[in-house]
């Protein structure tokens, strides 16, 4: 990093937000995900003030029997489960877990594709080699037996699941990235900067990055989409942290109860947030997809 | 001699390995800088100029090796440094280059002025406003207004991005600037400007300049000495003034047909028939014999060594004693085309 980069941080971090909610804002659909994914962000950050009740605590009705499998009501908007728990409370709860699992997930998979795939693309040949071939043996990797091994082997714990999903998902990014390097590195300015004693590092991180940028976000935004679904499908299965509530969780507890075709609104309210935020960040990496691939742009 | 000399480059050779064989797109190349002074080198396209500029900077693709003699900057045997060494020690600080199509050298995702003061910065540990001075200064000396520091590459036109290069090549007040076919895809009028910007920023500093063009026109008017190149190598190394009124290859000779000249109106332009040579395998006689007019048996055969025929001109012909004949021939179109 160069020095006096810390003056005027906070002027090009204002800069650069601003610049991607311009991005943003540009494309109808990705203004509606962008508010749809702030949305649960928010409900993310304040889950434990807005949620009504304990997730795992039994409610009970005005005449004081438990309220169980109550389909959505005033009191209960989005119904109860077999034992009384209350799905709404359950529901803002686990948005907290999804949100971390497919953020965390989304970042540190694409730091590893992005790196992998600049030095791939850049230094080209025995290293390009070995990078890509590894990445092709990811993927015939397939996803469950080997998150079974996982936890089998560690444990049902919110970080194996995370590191489980990153291990998987970089790989397409890296091609993606690793691709758009190689058609970057040919450009004149590379050779300019060659030319001016650029190291490679410095030419890798700040000629061909930046360049790479809005590729970069684009996946960035799939990464974190995919995480969230890889996850619902682990918990569904019965492979997510057990003591976190996650929205393949719920899936899990609801298939576990045996209640699936009665309690329809069991079923419905976590698929709908599920199918809602994966499309809202989606529609949020259309914007950049048309950053990235101006052909896209409507004119 | 060597005191005068800032870069000398002794028999310099370039093969590229390709799935048809080695290309010797330089061969056996030396040539002498001197301090304070304007070296072209002139070729038509494939000649190997930019190559050999690739490789004295060791930019040359992965498929490129070259080989030297020795090569000596300021006395320094740099052939001899590491590729590290060579980068933090020579590169931008004492040798500078404005590359071939200067206009697409620019990141296309940061200032321009960014890009002058990150060169700068790369080298020297100056403080960002100290950069951005320099880069001011730089920038009125090129002729772009301190303002446009903060324009991106595509609100340039392509004259003004050629000139921020040349400010990025003066940054770090380099012995030697290297420049690439400055002027090509440029108007007319760009093209000028831009030969008048590097004749006063020559008045200026005191570095030298190697430049690289194929335009005839342009290296007659900026250089002080002149080497023509020919499938690798050169064939005539002379004064400018030398060139142009006695040259002694048949290449020059055609070249000065080649190109219109504002004195003589109706001058026919005569062009050289025939294509380059591709360079590639062992050749036995002179690269030029198939496209000569004035070829004989022995230029078949062997390979002509470098003669020299007057003070500081050297020509690689065996024909050279018969010059006056050539001349003559030269000028007229049947002894070109038939």
């Amino acid at each position: 990093m160069p020095e006096g980069f810390e003056r005027g941080l906070l002027a090009r971090i204002t800069r650069t937000v601003g610049e991607h909610y311009r991005i943003i804002h540009a494309n109808p659909l990705s203004r509606i995900g962008f508010w749809v994914v702030s949305v649960f962000t928010i409900v993310a950050i304040f889950a434990p003030w807005l949620a009504p009740h304990e997730p795992w605590a039994m409610q009970y009705d005005s005449e004081g029997s438990i309220a169980s499998l109550r389909p959505p009501s005033l009191e209960f908007p989005v119904g109860t489960t077999h034992l009384g728990y209350d799905l709404f409370s359950q529901l803002i709860l686990a948005t907290r877990t999804t949100l971390i699992i497919g953020a965390v997930s989304g970042f540190i998979s694409i730091v590893i594709g992005a790196n992998i795939g600049l030095v791939a693309g850049y230094y080209g040949g025995k290293i390009d080699e070995i990078l890509m071939r590894l990445t092709d043996v990811l993927y015939g990797m397939p996803f469950l037996p080997f998150i079974i091994i996982l936890i089998a082997l560690f444990g049902r714990k919110l970080e194996f699941v995370i590191l489980a999903i990153v291990l998987i998902i970089w790989r397409t990014s890296a091609r993606v990235i690793r691709a758009q390097t190689i058609a970057i590195k040919q450009r004149q300015f590379i050779t300019a900067a060659k030319a001016r004693g650029c190291s490679n590092l410095r030419i890798i991180y700040r000629h061909i990055l930046p360049n790479v940028l809005p590729l970069l976000l684009l996946y960035a935004a799939f990464n974190i989409a995919w995480s969230i679904i890889t996850e619902a499908s682990a918990s569904f299965l019965g492979f997510g942290d057990g003591t976190t509530i996650s929205w393949g969780g719920m899936l899990y507890e609801l298939w576990l109860s045996g209640k699936t075709r009665v309690a329809w609104w069991w079923f419905a309210a976590p698929s709908l947030c599920i199918i809602t935020l994966v499309t809202s960040l989606v529609f949020v990496s259309r914007a950049y997809e048309e950053v990235a691939n101006p052909r896209l742009r409507k004119r | 001699m060597t005191d005068t000399n800032l870069l000398s480059v002794a028999n310099l050779s370039v093969g590229y390995s390709t799935s048809q064989g080695v290309v010797n797109a330089v061969s056996d190349v030396s040539f002498d800088v001197r301090r304070n002074e304007v070296f072209g080198i002139a070729g038509e396209s494939g000649c190997g100029k930019s190559t050999l500029i690739r490789a004295l900077l060791r930019l040359l693709s992965n498929n490129g090796v070259s080989t030297a003699t020795s090569i000596t900057y300021e006395g320094e045997d740099v052939n001899s440094f590491s590729d590290d060494k060579f980068r933090d020690a020579i590169l931008w600080k004492r040798i500078s280059l404005v590359p071939q199509s200067a206009m697409n050298s620019l990141n296309p995702v940061y200032r321009v002025g960014d890009q002058v003061i990150e060169a700068i910065r790369a080298h020297r540990s100056v403080s960002r406003s100290e950069a951005r001075e320099r880069v001011e200064f730089l920038f009125d000396v090129v002729g772009l207004q301190p303002e446009l520091m903060r324009s991106y590459p595509h609100e340039f036109s392509g004259g003004m991005r050629q000139r921020a290069m040349i400010a990025m090549s003066l940054a770090l007040d380099p012995g030697l600037i290297i420049m690439d076919e400055p002027t090509t895809g440029l108007d007319v009028l760009v093209q000028e400007q831009i030969l008048r910007r590097v004749r006063e920023i020559r008045a200026e500093v005191s570095s030298s300049i190697i430049l690289i063009t194929h335009d005839i026109a342009v290296i007659a008017e900026m250089s002080d000495r002149i080497s023509i190149m020919y499938g690798g190598k050169i064939v005539e190394s002379a004064t400018a003034i030398d060139l142009f009124e006695s040259p002694f290859h048949p290449y020059t000779l055609g070249l000065k047909n080649a190109f219109p000249s504002i004195s003589v109106m109706d001058n026919e332009l005569i062009s050289i028939p025939g294509t380059p040579p591709a360079l590639i395998g062992e050749e036995s006689g002179c690269l030029f014999e198939p496209r000569c007019p004035f070829s004989d048996a022995t230029c078949a055969q062997i390979l002509p060594q470098s003669h020299s025929v007057g003070e500081m001109h050297q020509v690689s012909c065996h024909r050279h004693t018969d010059v006056t004949e050539l001349r003559e021939k030269a000028s007229k179109k049947s002894t070109w085309h038939c």
